[in-house]
């Protein structure tokens, strides 16, 4: 029991702060833009196909480096190209472009990767078990991932409330007009913001490439749960996006790991009463938490844990 | 002419179209396509009470279509075993039912709030019951889903629903039905509210109306039309699945809506009849259909957000003028370009399919509209990128010139 414990808080939050890596992203382009990027699991997912292409022809550790970077260039394009296009026609239109681009982004990486997932493997060194816990051991390349999304909250903790840069871009989330007067050239800071955050998502895909499968619906399955993510902690609050992060990330990890159904909690009497229902364990039920958590946190309080606007 | 002889004109016409069609395109393949398009024009117009008329994006509209199938199917394995007098034409009201009650529902929940709020509560209802659809497997059938039979009815003034081309004015005889209600249901009051809530929610509570309510209400009609067209595709199928109510049919009656036009009452049937017909034509044609959807999407968003009806729109006072056919030679001259951006760019994913997909089971030796071409040698790829280029920057010289001739025309017409 212990050691489910133990390691399932471990994988809960090694997995929330993965998340978070992408949510942070997402968020900041919400507060920025207004919108809900619903291409954003597309980058996390050329991330990792970027990262899976560079490390297949000169090593996982430059690929680590450049996949980002390259992520981030293709955000700030989309932006440049894009979205400060449809930006005149509204917000239904912003969306439903990055609506369209998820879909596009998917047939292209289905065209030239395959349908398959790809051998995305964890690097050599990397390789080994890092500790060993009640006859459990533990991969490094977890311990590796944990590490670098730390890293990747902290910078951007500093960044955002420590440096002249995040100065400017908190200034410009809430009062863009302001800020363009003192002489900041606003559309390129968005663009930037946009490509940074599409970098951390890329970032994101590289790292957990390997640990996870590298498939062409890798963007599908994750792209809701961001979503739930960052409505769950309150649209445009990156204190919200962490939390809820956190809290989906343990949650799901644990709900796989308990393997009880109705029958084996109240017997099968009530089980069957219930058929199906009754029948499923709450590991397979799983997938679906996130979206109940959605739907509950936004009947009760619409905001989001965190959050103080609602559109 | 009053308004009122105009709709009798414009719906006898589209209850002729409707009864000649089949008339006009004889063969099977065709009686299943149109049999298709009915059903999603029903469904898109269904999806537009909510996006064009009320302002509400959803991602999850399939959930109502989905399980207001499962519902039916059941029903209609319930009335073929128990042997229950229930025609086959009378079916649709199940879905219709069922439609009310989980709209009713989820609207409850997802209609409190508009916006993003609303978006994401659909997104979510969403995929909450693609996913509960395969953990309850005895009421969805797993990944099989659940078959049924239309033949096993009592006749109906002698027709038992067997042929296509039953089923065909079976679905014709419905989807007039809904577009009528439909449309009538934008010229009441309440549609004008709608409208008022989508435009200005703040107004429309002062005037003294609950914009809640005018939600859920617009929200349980959408879901309610959403069953007739679940029923329906049940019905044409004979089968129900998972897929029918997942994300993937969510995002193709979006696609479908806002292709054809969310802004006016026609859009989606256009919207139904065009991607219904490219669905089915192109994915024979190509196998990277589903880029070109997704492309199409995005050029829509991008250049012409108010779909194809937006687009004819813009024309009706050039037309009603006598004035359109100035436009002719700024048009040609602009489609030059068009045409070579297309062709460039219809090339270049189709060489790159078969490089990259292809190519290994069956080598780089392609056909491409009639030619024969090696996708491995230089020469296609070369003329394909030359395409683009040109095109592209042919359709920015030649635009300009089509936006002077039409403001040109438009302030004649005014005149």
């Amino acid at each position: 029991m212990l050691q489910l414990v133990t390691f399932s808080t471990l994988n809960g939050v090694l997995y929330g702060m993965l998340l978070f890596m992408m949510a942070s992203g997402l968020t900041l382009i919400f507060s920025m833009m207004g919108v809900l990027n619903f291409a954003h699991a597309s980058f996390y997912m050329i991330g990792a196909y970027f990262g899976f292409e560079i490390s297949r022809r000169i090593g996982f550790w430059p690929a680590f480096f450049i996949a980002p970077v390259l992520v981030g260039l293709v955000g700030a394009l989309v932006e440049r190209f894009g979205l400060r296009r449809v930006h005149k026609f509204g917000h239904v239109a912003e969306l439903l472009f990055t609506f369209g681009l998820a879909f596009v982004i998917e047939e292209l990486v289905q065209m030239i990767w395959g349908k398959l997932p790809v051998d995305y493997r964890v690097p050599p060194s990397l390789d080994f078990v890092a500790f060993r816990l009640f006859d459990t051991t533990y991969p490094a390349y977890r311990m590796f991932m944990l590490a670098v999304a730390v890293a990747m909250f902290v910078f951007l903790l500093l960044v955002l409330k420590r440096t002249r840069v995040g100065l400017i871009i908190q200034a410009a989330l809430t009062h863009p007009g302001m800020v363009a007067m003192l002489g900041h050239d606003v559309p390129t800071v968005f663009m930037s913001v946009f490509g940074v955050g599409a970098a951390l998502a890329g970032l994101a895909g590289v790292i957990a490439g390997p640990a996870l499968v590298t498939q062409p619906a890798m963007a599908a399955l994750l792209g809701p749960i961001l979503f739930v993510v960052v409505v769950v902690g309150g649209l445009g609050s990156l204190a919200g996006a962490f939390v809820a992060s956190l809290l989906i990330g343990l949650i799901q990890t644990f709900a796989v790991a308990i393997n009880l159904s109705m029958g084996d909690v109240f017997g099968p009497a009530v089980a069957n009463a219930f058929g199906d229902l009754g029948r499923v364990t709450v590991a397979q039920i799983a997938p679906i938490i996130p979206y109940l958590l959605l739907v509950l946190v936004l009947i009760f309080k619409p905001t989001g844990l965190f959050g103080n606007r609602e559109s | 002419m009053s308004t009122g002889v105009k709709h009798f004109i414009a719906f006898a016409a589209l209850a002729i179209i409707l009864i000649a069609l089949p008339k006009v395109f004889v063969s099977g393949s065709a009686h299943t396509m149109m049999s298709l398009m009915g059903i999603m024009i029903i469904f898109a117009l269904s999806y537009n009470i909510l996006l064009g008329q009320t302002g509400l994006l959803s991602f999850g509209h399939a959930v109502y279509y989905g399980l207001a199938g499962f519902c039916v199917a059941h029903a209609m394995n319930y009335i073929a075993r128990e042997k229950i007098g229930v025609p086959l034409p009378f079916i649709p009201l199940i879905g219709a039912f069922a439609g009310l009650f989980f709209g009713a529902l989820f609207g409850l929940i997802s209609t409190r709030r508009a916006g993003t709020v609303f978006s994401m509560i659909s997104l979510g209802i969403g995929e909450l019951v693609a996913s509960s659809a395969l953990i309850l497997r005895s009421f969805f059938g797993g990944e099989e889903g659940i078959p049924t039979n239309r033949t096993k009815f009592p006749p109906f003034f002698g027709y038992k629903f067997g042929p296509q081309i039953e089923v065909y004015y079976l679905i014709a005889f419905w989807c007039f039905v809904c577009i009528a209600l439909m449309y009538a249901l934008t010229r009441t009051p309440f549609g004008r509210m709608c409208n008022a809530v989508r435009d200005n929610p703040e107004r429309a509570e002062f005037v003294g109306y609950s914009t809640q309510r005018v939600r859920f209400i617009a929200f349980v009609f959408s879901a309610i039309f959403a069953g007739v067209a679940g029923a329906l595709a049940t019905i044409n199928f004979e089968l129900m699945n998972s897929q029918s109510l997942g994300a993937g049919q969510s995002g193709l009656v979006l696609l479908m809506t806002y292709v054809g036009g969310v802004g006016h009452f026609i859009g989606p049937i256009i919207g139904g009849v065009i991607i219904t017909f490219l669905q089915i034509s192109l994915s024979d044609i190509t196998k990277a259909w589903m880029l070109y959807f997704g492309l199409m999407f995005i050029l829509v968003v991008m250049f012409s957000p108010g779909g194809v009806a937006g687009w004819l729109a813009l024309h009706q006072p050039l037309l009603k003028g006598g004035r359109i056919f100035r436009l002719i030679p700024a048009y040609a001259l602009a489609l030059v370009p068009m045409a070579m951006l297309a062709a460039g760019l219809i090339m270049t994913i189709e060489l790159a399919h078969r490089m990259l997909v292809d190519a290994q089971s069956d080598g780089s030796v392609m056909k491409l509209a009639g030619w024969t071409v090696d996708a491995a040698k230089a020469q296609p790829w070369m003329l394909a990128i030359g395409l683009l280029v040109c095109g592209a920057l042919g359709l920015k010289l030649a635009w300009p010139k089509v936006r002077e001739a039409f403001a040109a025309q438009s302030a004649e017409v005014a005149q």
